[in-house]
């Protein structure tokens, strides 16, 4: 339902404006994850199965959606010496309704990821997108620049949890990849086996940009 | 789910099961076994920001925990007082409101004793409201119910294991400094790997305290 609204909304501001630089830049260019290196502890964290990356990128997204919204239209409201604190709380507002909400959808979902969701107030990209952008432009793009970095966010997100998932348990997104007989390496399911496929994930991203 | 995969969820499983520790079991527990930062993955941020000299390592780490011990305490009254007046969605947003002006008071201090350490740190002495570890404590303290003394321990051992993960990596890349690496590794994906290797160290300490 979400998703069937940010789309109606992405496309009349499609139409508005002829330059969608600030929806492609989160893909690749600014890519939260890969090019920043913003809000790693949810990359890591919840990254040892595809469904769970997604749901987390999803979760993280639609915070990041809201919390620019609702900057970008209080932006020549908000004092500038409590700026952040009040960006924050908007955040925390918004964490909350969707820890209820995934809490009412699935609880099984709300056990897997944990304190994660509410860990989610914290995360760095959020905070920095709405202190560098949305705080500074109109709501139409802040809304552009949020649906760009969150499907980036989703999709480094998803990039980790498919090869996490896939080697340490041969299959992703539940479904059995690999015939019975592969040895999983557990380890990749481990926080070890995070650190060390961002780090691969972080070396191919380089070579490819030189 | 498979089975191991539930066992390195730690945030949801494995907490409810652990009532009756000894503080000593707490500290252990929360400083080596399933250290903040490389078996969580809570604070990834100012340790991969900071970790350049351990001078500014060693520091970062002792405010940290400073920041943490205050938040814990906090954090435990503000528990009590919302299950009193049965309000459990105000948590998130009163936790993040006490550490915000905590972090605020200590930055006031270093600026005041210290212009050298507050120039050192940089844009991350303010970032230590949104490190998740900082949250991340008061957020597990509350999920396991722990009381006031043994909140004060856990933050306690979580801070500790926070400037250990911290101080530890700073050495290694002090170190790295004078190696020769390809390009494309320097920079965040070679300490990745390096925490990768550390995390897999520290899965050693399993079974230390119990």
């Amino acid at each position: 339902m979400n998703n069937q609204k940010n789309k109606t909304g992405f496309i009349a501001a499609l139409e508005k404006s002829p330059s969608t630089d600030e929806f492609i830049k989160g893909l690749w260019k600014d890519n939260p994850v890969f090019v920043q290196v913003l809000g790693m502890c949810p990359v890591l964290a919840v990254s040892n199965t595809a469904e769970n990356a997604l749901a987390m990128g999803l979760a993280t997204a639609f915070v990041l959606l809201m919390s620019n919204i609702l900057v970008s239209s209080l932006r020549n409201f908000i004092p500038k010496q409590v700026r952040i604190a009040s960006y924050i709380l908007i955040i925390a507002t918004f964490v909350t309704i969707t820890d209820y909400a995934i809490q009412a959808i699935s609880v099984e979902l709300h056990k897997a990821l944990g304190a994660f969701i509410s860990l989610i107030v914290v995360n760095c990209l959020i905070l920095s997108r709405a202190e560098a952008f949305a705080s500074k432009n109109t709501i139409g793009k802040s809304i552009l620049d949020a649906l760009g970095m969150g499907v980036g966010f989703t999709f480094a997100l998803l990039c980790l949890g498919a090869v996490r998932e896939l080697l340490g348990n041969g299959s992703i997104f539940n479904i059995a990849i690999f015939p019975d007989n592969f040895q999983e390496w557990i380890v990749m399911i481990l926080p070890a086996g995070g650190f060390f496929t961002l780090a691969i994930w972080l070396l191919v991203f380089n070579v490819f940009k030189k | 789910m498979p089975k191991h995969l539930q066992q390195v969820e730690g945030t949801s499983s494995i907490h409810l099961i652990m009532t009756d520790e000894t503080l000593w079991q707490i500290f252990i527990n929360a400083s080596l076994v399933n250290n903040f930062v490389l078996a969580y993955f809570l604070g990834i941020c100012p340790f991969l920001g900071v970790s350049g000299k351990m001078d500014t390592a060693t520091k970062m780490g002792g405010a940290v925990t400073f920041v943490m011990i205050i938040a814990s305490v906090c954090a435990y009254g503000i528990h009590a007082v919302l299950v009193a007046v049965n309000a459990p969605f105000l948590q998130l947003i009163s936790y993040i409101v006490v550490i915000a002006s905590t972090v605020q008071l200590v930055e006031m201090f270093v600026k005041k004793m210290s212009p050298a350490l507050f120039r050192a740190l940089g844009i991350f002495l303010p970032l230590i409201t949104t490190n998740c570890a900082i949250l991340g404590v008061a957020l597990f303290q509350t999920n396991k119910g722990y009381g006031f003394l043994e909140s004060f321990i856990y933050a306690l051992g979580a801070g500790v294991g926070f400037t250990i993960a911290l101080v530890l990596i700073a050495g290694l890349r002090e170190q790295l400094e004078f190696a020769e690496v390809p390009n494309s590794v320097k920079g965040t994906a070679l300490t990745l790997m390096i925490a990768g290797i550390l995390s897999l160290c520290f899965m050693g300490f399993a079974g230390l305290g119990q």
